[in-house]
């Protein structure tokens, strides 16, 4: 996978293809040519199809199971159940094992995993999944959040009981300040069920080795999270089970839960041979969390010229029936839940609740973003009622470096949103709707439903702020493997890391990274496993910081042990020499030496940790607490198109400031602003996964929708960077926040057009278009 | 049953295929020829996206026996022989930076490259519009514009 380098970004980078630079993904070639291998092209000799029995039902007791005749079905290797599984027969994140490997007794979701099957073929899998017999007794769901709050004991969904987090966060006096306030706002919001909606289904091959344990191609987020879940499950050790990383379309959350992998292990160790299960997009839906949904109400309270005097929130977030990150979502939330605005006085309780919903974890943004909708609309509802603009009401409230979060946490570096919001203001607007508008531009495209007639243009703002790492005292760390040896007469590089590439270009930056720190233009990334140490999850758009890190501190090991020898071998200061362009070099810059001549045909490797500072467990009662590692801004604006009669919206145009510290890849960075940036469109406009009774609607992409080409408008970004101190090379973690702030801000636009309150996502067209709303 | 057809311009017989097969599943499981994604199955993603004697459609919603006897091309046939040199589309979306996690990205080539071969130089508003039918949940398709624009002009270059 070794880059060819290209011209130069705009960014000056030391080395071509270097840290700064846009090299050209190692994996690209492969993936416009159809060979790179996703976890569902994985194919073997003698592989077997495996398929899971879901429950049709939301809550049910599971009266008896008959596998007889689908076991006796020609082309079934197996038939099995949770009396089948191996090990422990409960497995889930952040060592809260409450989620059955398999229903055992009881259902908690529709879509809950019941029953396994191989077969030869995937349809014989199928068809022999329709003769179990299941006898099931149908129990009312629990689907009201509010009312598992309101109690708990009657409303237990499983042992551990109805409300899974509670997290309350108090400073100042919050009563006190309500005396004082000249203006009081207050509204009550609403966040659908978002799905990651990746493209590549859940899918993996799980191979029986000859020592009894597995070999096992998963695509996941985070492969030794899933081995320690894995492996008590089958009733084998760590070390039986040796991971390799299939190619991963798409992850966006979805993939820090287990799916098929302890399925798959299961059935290729009762047959002996290898076993893939592929999910198709109906079982997708069923077989990842989502995104929380959210029922939050606010009441802000300030003086007369915007500046915030207290927050009174509550925000309810419903994980569904097991704890998946549940916890940790809450913990988002809360901390985060009045966003990057300075308020002397709040008061927030989060609730994080079990219920016969969906199944909801961790999805891009991860608690930040159902807050977000809340506050920023809380904002222009407060800049209404003082008569001032958006912008100004959000500059009046900034925080800075040195403001206090909630969390009572100083952010201690830098944290620039008034800068933001006036770089924001600054950027070009897109013309004005023309006279003959072209067809295909209006609110309801093709599909001709104006012709320009009734459609009105608004504006609106969006601040998102973002916890980057692992936060509340969770040790965080990365691992990385540096080798830097002379091949073919050249110095090069294999940087070997267990880190999941799912798409954000973390191989592109390792590469980067290596050429920066060792001087050489050969880098390979090997493939990601579990024979290095534990690289932590691609998620809390962490792996930039955290396996940068890792690589960067590896790398600064190999250089200082070749420069020694260098050192040694030329009779030379070591710390007067650096490496560059594949040279040693003295302090005048003078050449002393190749690395091939210092090396000769020996190899340095070093493995190295890298950790970030420690962060506190938030307190149980007050909240307080240094909870995050790192925080990111990102501010949106948003130009819509809005056919007022019909509820059509046409996004315009979108733009976004934001701050990343360092740019590391300037061409990874836009898409992965761009794609945020669509993420929240989808979450404004259109995504929700529908449910009735604890039972999904939609569970395809014909009801799904996702935003296409047509949906996404053209983006104006501006990047700006202000080194961390505390990160390596000053980045940013910048995955997530722009999925925060492009949500409220198209949700302010289509306001700003309509006048009408909005106060759910995805916005419905009736909510536009018939007086008084949806009602 | 048996199924005789041209992928990317080789004579293929296939044996045993079930009659509920698509020709997604027979590319991809019983050819060898995964390029061509499945990502939904049910005609919504493009992701599937190949040449039916030259017409581009969703593999996945093509029963296997419909091709009996006719041409199919694949995002494996778009490079030259022996993948020596991308396709001008294949290459400009490695440049562009429209490929992430790459799920879309093959239906996405097979589309664009159909666009571009039957309108050379085509405005925002026509991408857009041949596009449409083709998910990608990565990239918010700004690069992928980038790079159909990029392999228009190349090709005008080439010209």
């Amino acid at each position: 996978m070794a880059a060819p380098p290209r011209s130069p970004g705009r960014i000056a980078a030391p080395g071509l293809g270097g840290v700064g630079d846009s090299p050209p993904r190692p994996d690209g070639t492969l993936k416009v040519t159809g060979e790179f291998a996703y976890a569902s092209d994985l194919w073997m000799d003698g592989m077997l199809w495996g398929a899971t029995l879901r429950s049709p039902h939301p809550r049910a007791r599971i009266a008896s199971i008959d596998i007889g005749p689908a076991l006796a079905t020609p082309g079934v290797h197996a038939v099995l159940t949770h009396e089948d599984v191996p090990g422990e027969k409960v497995y889930g994140l952040d060592g809260t094992r409450d989620q059955p490997v398999l229903a055992i007794g009881e259902v908690r979701h529709q879509g809950e995993p019941v029953a396994l099957v191989a077969a030869d073929h995937p349809e014989i899998a199928r068809r022999a999944m329709e003769k179990i017999a299941v006898e099931w007794e149908v129990l009312e769901p629990v689907t009201d959040p509010r009312a598992v709050i309101a109690d708990p004991e009657g409303n237990r969904v499983q042992e551990r009981g109805g409300i899974c987090r509670y997290q309350p966060v108090r400073v100042g006096d919050v009563a006190q300040a309500k005396r004082r306030a000249e203006v009081v706002v207050s509204g009550e919001y609403e966040v659908g069920i978002q799905d990651q909606a990746f493209l590549g289904p859940e899918s993996g091959l799980a191979v029986p080795a000859e020592d009894g344990g597995l070999d096992m191609y998963v695509s996941t987020q985070w492969m030794h999270n899933d081995l320690r879940q894995i492996a008590p499950c089958l009733g084998l050790r760590e070390d039986q089970i040796r991971m390799t990383l299939a190619g991963v379309g798409g992850a966006f959350g979805g993939r820090e839960d287990l799916s098929m992998q302890i399925h798959a292990g299961m059935l290729a160790l009762r047959t002996g041979r290898p076993v893939k299960m592929s999910y198709n997009r109906y079982e997708s839906f069923f077989g990842h969390v989502h995104r929380h949904p959210a029922l939050m109400r606010y009441e802000y309270g300030a003086t007369r010229d915007g500046r915030l005097l207290y927050a009174d929130v509550e925000i309810v977030l419903d994980g569904g029936a097991y704890t998946s990150s549940t916890l940790n979502v809450t913990a988002n939330a809360a901390s985060l839940g009045v966003g990057p605005y300075e308020i002397p006085n709040i008061s927030i309780d989060a609730y994080g609740v079990y219920t016969n919903n969906p199944p909801c974890g961790a999805m891009r943004g991860f608690g930040a973003v159902q807050a977000c909708f809340a506050y920023e609309s809380m904002m222009d509802k407060l800049a209404a009622a003082c008569g001032i603009g958006p912008l100004e009401v959000r500059r009046r409230n900034a925080v800075r470096q040195g403001s206090r979060l909630a969390t009572g946490q100083v952010i201690d570096s830098p944290a620039p949103l008034a800068e933001l919001l006036d770089r924001l203001e600054a950027m070009p607007m897109p013309p004005p709707p023309g006279p003959s508008p072209d067809i295909r531009d209006l609110p309801g495209g093709a599909s001709q439903t104006t012709h320009g007639e009734g459609v009105v243009r608004g504006v609106g703002y969006g601040v998102g702020l973002k916890n980057i790492c692992f936060s509340e005292g969770f040790d965080d760390y990365s691992t990385a493997r540096v080798r830097l040896e002379v091949i073919g007469g050249e110095p090069a590089a294999l940087v070997h890391t267990a880190a999941a590439e799912v798409g954000q270009g973390l191989v592109t930056l390792q590469a980067q990274i290596a050429r920066t720190e060792l001087g050489v233009q050969r880098v390979t990334i090997h493939p990601a496993d579990n024979r290095v140490g534990d690289a932590g999850s691609s998620s809390a758009s962490r792996q930039s910081y955290m396996t940068g890190g890792a690589v960067k501190t590896a790398c600064e090991a190999v250089r200082a042990e070749l420069l020694a020898r260098a050192g040694r071998r030329l009779g030379l200061d070591a710390s007067g020499l650096s490496v560059r362009d594949g040279k040693i070099v003295a302090r005048d810059a003078e050449v002393v030496a190749s690395i091939e001549e210092i090396l000769g045909g020996d190899a340095i490797e070093a493995t190295r940790e890298y950790h970030h500072r420690p962060t506190q467990r938030m307190d149980p009662v007050t909240g307080q607490g240094d909870s995050h590692n790192q925080l990111a801004l990102c501010v949106h604006r948003a130009v819509v198109d809005v056919d007022v009669e019909l509820g059509l919206v046409k996004v315009v145009e979108l733009a976004a400031v934001q701050d990343v510290g360092k740019i590391m890849n300037p061409q990874a960075l836009e898409g992965q602003i761009h794609g945020g940036t669509a993420q929240g469109l989808g979450l404004a406009l259109m995504e929700e996964i529908q449910v009735t009774g604890g039972r999904v609607r939609n569970p395809s992409f014909t009801d799904y929708l996702i935003p296409t080409i047509l949906d996404m408008p053209p983006m104006r970004l501006d990047i700006v960077e202000y080194p961390d101190p505390h990160a390596p090379y000053g980045l940013r973690g910048a995955g997530e926040p722009p999925t925060l702030s492009s949500t409220p801000a198209i949700v302010a636009a289509i306001r700003d057009a309509t006048g009408r309150p909005l106060t759910r996502v995805p916005v419905r067209p009736e909510e536009i278009s018939l007086p008084g709303g949806a009602a | 049953m048996r199924v005789n057809f041209t992928v990317n311009g080789c004579a293929q017989t296939v044996d045993d295929v079930w009659e509920g097969e698509s020709l997604l599943y027979v590319l991809r499981e019983r050819l060898g020829l995964p390029g061509s994604k499945n990502a939904c199955e049910q005609g919504e993603c493009g992701s599937c996206t190949v040449h039916l004697d030259d017409v581009p459609v969703c593999a996945c919603l093509v029963a296997a026996g419909q091709v009996e006897g006719r041409r199919v091309r694949t995002v494996e046939g778009l490079a030259d022989r022996g993948g020596e040199r991308l396709d001008p589309v294949q290459e400009a979306f490695v440049e562009a930076g429209a490929v992430q996690c790459g799920f879309c990205t093959p239906g996405l080539v097979v589309q664009a490259h159909d666009l571009l071969s039957r309108v050379p130089d085509p405005q925002d508003a026509q991408i857009r519009e041949a596009l449409a039918g083709n998910l990608c949940r990565c990239t918010g398709y700004e690069k992928i514009l980038d790079a159909v624009r990029l392999a228009a002009r190349r090709k005008a270059a080439a010209r």
